[in-house]
């Protein structure tokens, strides 16, 4: 299986580790993520405005080439999916978005939001399936208490993102388990870590980190997991706490055994 | 800023908010993550566009302590969804020349090793244009 597949600026810089561990996973269970030729950065926002064309054309460029070459869309990092995920709704739900930004583009057939675009995890749950890959990791991860961190962005809008429950998600919970370690549900799990709000207002972000670090720490978690490099390090930078926090490509990796193999 | 009442229909007319189906549950002041850093909070927010009183909303502080976390856009009742009042009304500012919150110049020191380009992006788009 072949995917076209978007990395995004923050994968080939800062987190590197993020994609590198989800190819090698790839690779190992199966299928194929076919990068983008000449993708540009997602803007790491949704650009709200329903008057806002010009920053959503980078998203409408990658939807296009996945539906050109007839594949899904795969993303890893959260705010990518998030970002490329709503501009394809706008695109297939909002004319007034969908003919100005096609006027721009002037592609050979106008795009409609006929991509489907899934983030890796949803690749694990719903095409690989958690009980396969339970079934294929070499080297489970038992005993360890991990929490998922999943922030705003995979969750919300609900509607729109229509990525698990969005109050009460399972998905990475239910990847925790696959691949043999133990989930530590905590209510702070969806609430958000401040985002790009740590470059100029520290202390809020701070505080966000300190209260979800403490929450998870208090269920007995002795790490956490995200897909989120923003996220990471806001977890990672703003907080005192000493919980750990890995990406959850990277933990997929070892219990797969193709850490090493990872470039 | 002057002509209120123009500057709050493009404040509705960019965020596809209306603010009259608002019921001032207060759900949304209450799910906020910003909530202690706002002067004026996401439930009042839908009050200051329905009263055209957008110089107040437009020299506010919660246009840069919100968050875009989706926490009250989820979480609304009645789908006003407040952040995207908060959010048209930081684009009223940010495209008016020199009303950037964020300076390039101002980067370098705020950067550090392990910062990531997400963030730098993000920051860049909310807070400027």
């Amino acid at each position: 299986m072949k995917y076209t597949y978007y990395p995004g600026c923050t994968l080939r810089t800062k987190a590197k580790d993020l994609d590198a561990y989800a190819k090698a996973s790839a690779k190992a269970l199966g299928f194929e993520l076919e990068e983008v030729t000449q993708w540009q950065c997602c803007g790491g926002v949704y650009p709200l405005g329903s008057d806002e064309i010009a920053t959503k054309l980078s998203s409408v460029r990658v939807l296009n080439e996945a539906k050109e070459k007839g594949q899904d869309l795969v993303t890893l990092c959260s705010a990518c999916h998030h970002v490329i995920k709503r501009v394809n709704d706008d695109m297939k739900n909002v004319p007034d978005i969908q003919s100005r930004a096609n006027n721009y583009m002037k592609l050979p057939e106008p795009y409609k939001g006929e991509t489907n675009v899934l983030h890796f995890l949803e690749v694990l749950r719903d095409r690989v399936g958690f009980d396969n890959l339970k079934k294929m990791v070499t080297n489970p991860l038992t005993g360890k208490k991990i929490g998922a961190y999943y922030g705003c962005l995979l969750l919300r809008p609900g509607e729109i993102l229509a990525f698990d429950n969005p109050e009460n998600p399972t998905i990475i919970e239910d990847f925790i388990k696959a691949i043999g370690a133990t989930p530590v549900v905590y209510p702070y799990r969806n609430e958000c870590c401040g985002g790009y709000i740590s470059l100029k207002e520290k202390d809020m972000a701070k505080s966000m980190c300190d209260t979800i670090v403490e929450s998870a720490k208090g269920f007995g978690a002795e790490m956490l997991i995200t897909a989120c490099p923003l996220c990471m390090y806001n977890l990672n930078k703003n907080t005192v706490g000493d919980v750990p926090v890995y990406y959850f490509t990277e933990l997929l990796a070892e219990a797969l055994g193709v850490k090493e193999d990872a470039e | 800023m002057s002509h209120g009442a123009n500057k709050a229909d493009k404040i509705k007319e960019i965020s596809g908010v209306n603010p009259l189906k608002c019921m001032k549950c207060g759900k949304c002041s209450a799910t906020c993550p910003a909530f202690d850093e706002m002067d004026i909070k996401p439930h009042q927010f839908v009050s200051y566009v329905v009263n055209d009183d957008i110089e107040a909303l437009a020299s506010s502080k919660s246009l840069w302590k919100c968050l875009s976390c989706f926490a009250c856009i989820e979480r609304c009742p009645r789908s006003v969804q407040p952040g995207k009042l908060i959010d048209a009304a930081r684009q009223l500012v940010v495209r008016e020349k020199g009303a950037d919150y964020l300076k390039a110049d101002e980067i370098p020191e705020l950067l550090d090793e392990e910062l990531p380009q997400q963030l730098l992006v993000s920051a860049f788009r909310r807070y400027r244009r």
